[in-house]
């Protein structure tokens, strides 16, 4: 069986030409990169409402500021590192003060942007838009929750921030009842020896590694979350108070991202151990996707070593 | 020079040749005649320096690097590598030769600025070149350094327009115009140039020219061709970010050849 794979980032020019269709108050921006975004996918069938804004990611942040003021409802693109990195403060300050209804589909996030190397490999965006009040965070995990994610973002009034991947992963999401949530864990897995909290393209990885352990006897549950601001507090608490050691596995990096806001929850309502898988403060570098994700242990094999280690 | 940018691209399986190959003629002339840099010393404090504030011609630069024998030729081939120190975009701690670190299109020019404004300073004698993309114009952070230079009046500064009239989504005009890009410069206080951006005499009478204005930073704007010296690559915006296939491989190294290119 050949398991079907997509990135994120095509599920995203996908969903945006179907949101069109049920909602045509939306917008599309983007910053010479709709190629690479996959906004491109949208401009061939709305051109006319698909506006590139040159290679000015802080100028299209406030223009689509102002846009979302006037009855549209913008969705706004560009790679991570420049949508969270180079327009943070646009960002915070034009979007997030005002609480305007921006939409941000931020791409190529984290180290699978692969070859381009550590100027475009954003490990930070989760910690960054984490700090601004009111900006909610979606990272799917798969084509099916980022299509979901799309139409959420959507439907909830005020700032969200998308992060999508370059690299073509697994769909892991394929059951008849799955529903999005915003705001809402999953629990993937249950288990008894530990539990992993993971979030996008980390959460199949998770999984599969969590398989592996299991035939080993480690019974390690699985949790995904794909809102990580507003953070699911209660599945969190509950994971911690039923198997005490908690990891967590991200590609960002361990400070300020998924695993900080983990700890967080977890440091005032039930203080555990945690392992936090990710970047660990450091750059990143060129190479393919996958062999970076297997460098910094961030594929089920390394999942699977480090969790085995913390938990020995 | 472009059979490495080739060759290079070709082995990393990505890459940005089309803006590397309308580089290439601007980028050999700096460090073969213009730039008082020694290979042997790549960090003399007195040398010029230059910054690719379009960072994704990497190719381009490491070639000339390794023709001027900074890095050796064969590392060419890993560019891009998962074990290799030659980064998809220049990375000055790692890659001896590159000045500055930069990929992320815009700031490259302010930390040119920055090393002018120092050489100022501290009354030292050499010069910096920066070349940006004529789609990297769109950034606001390039008017912003402009600005600054212009009002210092750093002639010790010299910006070269890669004007290939491409970027990644289309022609520069159509997705945001930078046009008149001459005339734009010239508000900002800089002495403006135009040329050839593949004619050697033209870039060395711009460059000597350059040198001996005073009290007024330098820009050049140089028409180009994106993919220059490949028929299939030339003005093909969808050469921006794509690595040539064998057979592709093969046929840009044979009309190199004819043209009688060199490598390394
Ligand atoms: C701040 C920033 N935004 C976007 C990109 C992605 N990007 C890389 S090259 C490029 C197009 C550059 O066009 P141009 O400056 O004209 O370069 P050239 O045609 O000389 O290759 C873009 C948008 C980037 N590297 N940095
Ligand atoms: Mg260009």
């Amino acid at each position: 069986m050949t398991t079907v794979k997509t990135a994120t980032r095509e599920s995203y020019g996908n969903a945006l030409v179907e949101l069109y269709k049920k909602h045509d108050d939306i917008i599309v921006m983007d910053a010479d990169l709709a190629a690479a975004t996959k906004t491109g996918i949208f401009k061939k069938a709305y051109p006319e409402r698909h506006i590139d804004c040159g290679i000015a990611e802080a100028n299209m942040m406030g223009m689509a500021a102002g846009i979302s003021t006037t009855g549209l409802v913008p969705f706004v693109s560009t790679f991570a590192m420049f949508a969270a990195g180079r327009a943070f403060e646009q960002v915070r300050n034009s979007i997030g003060y005002p609480h305007l209804n921006v939409k941000i589909g931020a791409t190529h996030a984290g180290i699978s942007v692969g070859e381009d190397g550590a100027t475009h490999q954003c490990n930070e965006d989760i910690a960054l838009m984490r700090t601004i009040p009111g900006m909610v965070i979606i990272n799917p995990s798969d084509d099916i929750e980022a299509r979901a994610a799309v139409t959420a973002a959507y439907d909830h009034d005020g700032p969200v921030y998308m992060r999508f991947g370059r690299l073509a992963i697994p769909v892991i999401n394929d059951r008849a009842d799955y529903k999005f949530e915003l705001g809402k864990g999953v629990t993937l897995r249950e288990g008894t020896d530990a539990t992993i909290i993971a979030t996008g393209l980390c959460t199949g990885a998770s999984l599969e590694a969590a398989e592996k352990m299991a035939q080993r006897g480690l019974d390690v549950g699985v949790i995904n979350i794909h809102t990580i601001k507003p953070i699911d507090k209660e599945i969190i608490v509950k994971a911690a108070e039923k198997t005490k050691k908690i990891i967590t596995v991200e590609e960002h990096s361990v400070i300020g991202g998924l695993g900080g806001a983990v700890c967080e929850v977890l440091s005032e309502n039930c203080p555990s151990t945690v392992l936090r898988i990710g970047v660990n403060d450091c750059f990143g570098h060129s190479g393919p996707a996958t062999a970076l994700l297997h460098e910094f242990g961030l594929d089920a094999e390394g999942i699977d070593n480090k969790v085995s280690s913390f938990l020995k | 020079m472009r059979k490495n940018i080739i060759t290079a691209t070709f082995n990393a399986k990505s890459g940005h040749p089309g803006g590397s190959l309308s580089a290439a003629d601007i980028l050999s002339y700096l460090y073969f005649e213009e730039m008082n840099v020694d290979s042997k010393a790549p960090h003399d404090e007195n040398r010029d320096r230059f910054v690719l504030s379009k960072g994704h011609a990497a190719p381009a630069l490491y070639s000339v690097l390794a023709l001027k024998g900074y890095i050796p030729a064969k590392d060419l081939k890993t560019l891009r590598h998962i074990d290799s120190y030659l980064q998809g975009h220049p990375d000055m701690k790692h890659t001896p030769g590159v000045d500055m670190s930069t990929g992320s299109l815009g700031q490259g020019i302010s930390a040119a600025v920055g090393m002018a404004l120092s050489a100022k300073v501290q009354n030292k004698s050499f010069r910096i070149y920066a070349m940006l993309g004529d789609g990297e114009l769109q950034e606001g952070q390039v008017w912003e350094a402009s600005m600054f230079a212009g009002s210092h009046g750093l002639d010790n500064l010299t910006v070269v327009v890669d004007n290939n009239n491409l970027q990644i989504d289309g022609t520069v005009r159509e997705i945001c115009s930078p046009y008149p890009i001459g005339e734009k410069f010239r508000a900002f206080n800089f002495h403006v140039i135009n040329i050839d951006a593949h004619d050697f005499d033209q870039i060395r009478a711009a460059f000597k020219e350059a040198k001996s204005s005073k009290g007024k930073p330098t820009a050049i704007i140089a028409k180009s061709i994106k993919g220059k010296g490949v028929s299939f690559m030339e003005n093909a915006v969808g050469w921006h970010g794509k690595a040539p296939n064998e057979e592709q491989y093969k046929q840009a190294m044979q009309e190199l050849e004819k043209n009688g290119e060199v490598s390394a």
